[in-house]
């Protein structure tokens, strides 16, 4: 473990530090409530005096939260609870976060309305009260890394934060709690999870503005909660409730819909579902047995054709079968299982990177494919580039998905029908995941992974295990293709390539797994639903959309390699010195300490 | 009565025009710890691999319990052979019992469906492997680190963990590639401990070892491989009264007196060469 000090980034009085940062929290909080520019232009219409909107919202929660973690520091009765590490880096990055969320704003309505002069007075009162609380709150006694006499061969970004050089506080040994306080703080969690990403999930997609400021507040958030400590400990607490922490994350998924005037929004979550359990079909392959497979969509693509085949449109060449939602998935499954074991067979004999190029091909020669097989240049099963359309709704025992239903009261339409269905399958696919790799066979998996000579040593067959893997991850994601044949009312080539402007395609699943967290369950879930909503949300990035994914991704893969959310064996694996059980060790390099910064 | 385990007869392995293992004879018998010994390169994990189907001998058989052994890995293990590495290969980011539960694998068999069924087979299984894993953690002395990573071990448990490892399978014979390469005395005299107590368990064992005391201490038979021959076989007493022997690891005894003139010759070369050629040729010879 590196060393931290206690030690303020601004030099200032110490007992004035605490009241300005306040003073500035109160001041943003209460500009919140003002115009901050004259015209509704502006993406969520700032306008209105007494009324927060959009940005104004964040600004008034990052805020407030910021205060609340502020006079924690005062040691106001019962605070204390919230941040057990007891450290001010808490109340300093979200003091960080509505400093950079209130300029940026501030700031964009200048670019976008060009200029200043488009601020009205709330703005400004919003720029000096953000700048106060920063300053106030950088002027805190914080948990730092001692400076370093040479900064040798740093890059600019590093450099920035070795200014800040916030370390992550100790954690201090937390109290034991009872089965149920810790169930009440899952509960709370999940609930504040679905509360933000709901919110996330509703910005309008032109308001690109509003969902940049979001996403800062987000981050900051996050990093504040790592430094408050609450995220290893609610980590801890859900381990340790695993069934129940799952159940609930289930359940808040299932009241989203209810959640949502608007059937557009359900249609969002039923895409990220569906692309969350494919990214989790591939993590199999990819995070549990060590497969680069670079084609994978083209399995969800199998999945998807094969049930469009049998949906009874009328524009499918066997357009006389219909068959019943359960029929339809095991054709889908079986369609995507019989092309994995077509296409691992002859490649999974080899090691290294061939099956990576030869799934690539092979999914390319699958886009082709169906583009080719319209009557032309082929027979006419796929119909070529216009697809098979007017696929018809499910009717699940009865149960229409395509026509809205009323429940206690909700209306919920066609997409919110079709992600309740998502859900069941998405559960399965947890299921199937979870149960596989805690076995025989999921060892098996994990230890072709490590060392393929030495698992065969074990009497593993190499071969054998690894295909079961493939075929496991095809089935998965052809019962996901059958699923979005039908969500999507048509299936069509265009979204089955390598890499593309948006999910799903090879390389958006792939991010969505590394980015995620390799080996785990949730990294993947989380992964896919930044990726999918980041370019819905952000219209604006078009064609540099690719270039900034890369540019995120290289940026992950520099300080945190794990992923989001870390495999226990792969915290161990990057972050040495976070062990516990080899000795305290000082680095030569400052390589971890900054990665933990930037984590 | 003493049964052979391990009969590997007329073993050759050529590598292109490279022979590295010439026509071996090896047989262990039930109950015997045998030991491998020969000089850096003389083909002794090239025959190892041989043994384990790593490598598919070019001529010969190898037979174990009486059964000539299919040439793949996993089924050898099947059939009762167990290896360590000689550089550790562990499953480096699995936790100490992962490690040896992977190694119950040929030794149970619950697929895939019985995994996501998880009926009352599967979980009796599990059970019944992790006690057996268990077992064999406080047989090498492991038994309180099951739950660290395998890479975070020390040198020396992580030599037991692959031995660990390599048991559970239940083999009826041990390979040992070296086990005891880089260890200080007190852990090379610990690990002979643990080789004769495997071998009290029914497990009969073929070790390779440059450690000439270990060796000699601990085996009922030593073979001496030489480039990729066997040069001789017997016990400890016979191998090393063996001239061969010592002329294969020590070069041959110097023989008659060099002639004035070549003398002569060597004294005119050296002083052309410097010191460095006669020193590296002295430290060549302690080396072996």
């Amino acid at each position: 473990m590196t060393n931290t000090e206690k030690s303020p980034v601004l030099p200032l009085p110490a007992p004035l530090a605490r009241p300005l940062a306040a003073a500035g929290a109160v001041v943003t909080i209460a500009s919140a409530f003002m115009s901050w520019t004259w015209t509704s232009d502006f993406p969520g219409d700032l306008t209105v005096y007494g009324y927060p909107a959009g940005l104004q919202v964040i600004t008034l929660v990052v805020a407030a939260v910021a205060l609340v973690f502020l006079l924690a520091g005062y040691g106001v009765r019962g605070l204390a609870r919230i941040n057990p590490s007891g450290s001010d880096n808490t109340a300093a990055l979200f003091a960080l976060g509505t400093f950079v969320v209130v300029w940026f704003t501030v700031i964009a309505i200048a670019v976008d309305l060009g200029g200043l002069v488009n601020v009205d007075p709330g703005g400004f009162v919003a720029a000096v009260g953000a700048l106060l609380l920063a300053v106030g709150a950088l002027a805190l006694p914080l948990d730092r890394r001692p400076a370093e006499p040479a900064l040798r061969g740093t890059a600019a970004l590093g450099r920035a934060l070795r200014f800040l050089r916030l370390a992550k506080p100790a954690a201090r040994p937390a109290a034991p709690s009872g089965a149920v306080a810790d169930r009440l703080a899952i509960t709370v969690g999940t609930a504040l999870g679905l509360v933000v990403f709901t919110y996330g999930i509703g910005i309008d997609n032109d308001d690109s503005e509003t969902f940049i400021g979001y996403a800062i507040a987000v981050g900051f958030a996050a990093w504040a909660l790592v430094h408050a400590g609450l995220l290893d400990r609610y980590a801890r607490i859900s381990a340790r409730h695993r069934g129940f922490a799952a159940t609930l994350a289930f359940a808040a998924a299932a009241v989203f819909p209810f959640t949502q005037s608007d059937d557009h929004n359900a249609n969002v979550g039923v895409n990220i579902l569906i692309f969350a359990t494919v990214a989790l079909g591939l993590n199999i392959v990819v995070g549990l047995t060590g497969l680069l497979d670079l084609g994978y969509v083209a399995f969800l693509g199998v999945g998807a054709y094969a049930a469009a085949l049998v949906s009874g449109s009328e524009y499918s060449p066997i357009s006389g079968a219909q068959f019943p939602f359960w029929a339809a998935a095991l054709t889908g499954m079986a369609a995507s299982l019989a092309f994995g074991v077509l296409i691992g067979a002859p490649t999974l004999r080899l090691r290294g990177d061939y099956l990576a190029i030869v799934t690539l091909g092979f999914g390319e020669i699958f886009r082709i494919a169906v583009n080719s097989l319209d009557g032309d240049s082929g027979p006419n099963i796929t119909r070529g580039p216009n697809g098979i359309t007017q696929i018809p709704d499910l009717n699940i025992f009865g149960f229409n998905l395509g026509e809205p239903h009323q429940i206690a009261g909700f209306t919920l339409g066609r997409f919110a029908n079709y992600m309740f269905l998502m859900l069941i399958v998405t559960a399965i696919v947890v299921l199937v995941y979870t149960r596989a790799a805690d076995s025989r066979i999921g060892r098996s998996w994990i230890a072709i992974r490590e060392d393929e000579t030495a698992a065969t040593a074990m009497g593993i067959n190499g071969f054998r295990v690894k295909l079961i893997a493939f075929a496991l991850g095809a089935s998965l994601a052809g019962l996901a293709g059958a699923v979005m044949a039908h969500v999507n009312y048509s299936v069509n080539p265009q979204p089955y390539q390598f890499a593309g402007a948006a999910p799903p395609n090879s390389a958006f699943l792939l991010a969505a797994v590394v980015l995620g967290g390799m080996g785990t369950v949730s990294g993947p879930l989380l992964g896919a639903s930044i990726l999918y909503l980041v370019p819905e949300k952000l219209q604006f990035l078009q064609n540099y959309e690719l270039l900034a994914f890369g540019i995120a991704l290289v940026l992950l893969m520099r300080f945190r390699p794990e992923g989001i959310i870390a495999d226990r064996r792969r915290k161990l694996e990057f972050h040495e010195t976070d062990q516990l059980d080899v000795p305290a060790q000082k680095t030569l390099t400052d390589e971890p300490a900054a990665t933990r910064a930037g984590a | 009565m003493t049964t052979p385990v391990l009969e590997a007869r007329d073993v050759t392995m050529r590598f292109g025009g490279l022979t590295a293992v010439r026509s071996v004879d090896i047989t262990v018998n039930s109950g015997e710890i045998v030991g491998l010994i020969g000089p850096n390169g003389a083909g002794k994990t090239t025959f190892f691999n041989c043994l384990t189907g790593l490598y598919v001998p070019t001529e010969g058989t190898v037979s174990f319990r009486g059964k000539v052994l299919p040439p793949k890995p996993h089924l050898v293990t099947q059939a009762g052979i167990a290896r360590t590495f000689q550089n550790i290969r562990l499953f480096a980011n699995m936790t100490v019992l992962e490690n040896v539960l992977v190694g119950r694998h040929t030794r149970t068999k619950e697929g895939l469906w019985s995994a996501l069924l998880r009926g009352p087979g599967f979980k009796k299984a599990e059970a019944e492997s992790e006690a057996k894993a268990m077992e064999l953690l406080e047989f090498v002395g492991l038994a309180g680190k099951r739950e660290h990573l395998a890479r975070n071990l020390p040198y020396g448990e992580q030599r037991k963990l692959e031995i660990a490892r390599a048991l559970a399978s239940e083999p009826g014979l041990l390979l040992l590639d070296e086990p005891t390469a880089g260890m200080n005395p007190q852990e090379t005299r610990a690990t002979e401990e643990l080789v004769f107590s495997i071998r009290d368990k029914g497990v009969a064992v073929l070790v390779i070892e440059h450690d000439m005391r270990f060796i000699f201490n601990l085996c009922d038979r030593v073979a001496v491989l030489v480039q990729g021959e066997k040069l001789v076989e017997g016990t400890s007493e016979v191998v090393q009264a063996d001239e061969r022997v010592v002329a294969a690891y020590l070069g041959e005894p110097f023989e008659g007196d060099p002639g004035e003139a070549e003398a002569a010759e060597v004294a005119a070369a050296e002083a052309a060469a410097g010191s460095g050629g006669a020193e590296s040729a002295g430290t060549k010879g302690e080396a072996q």
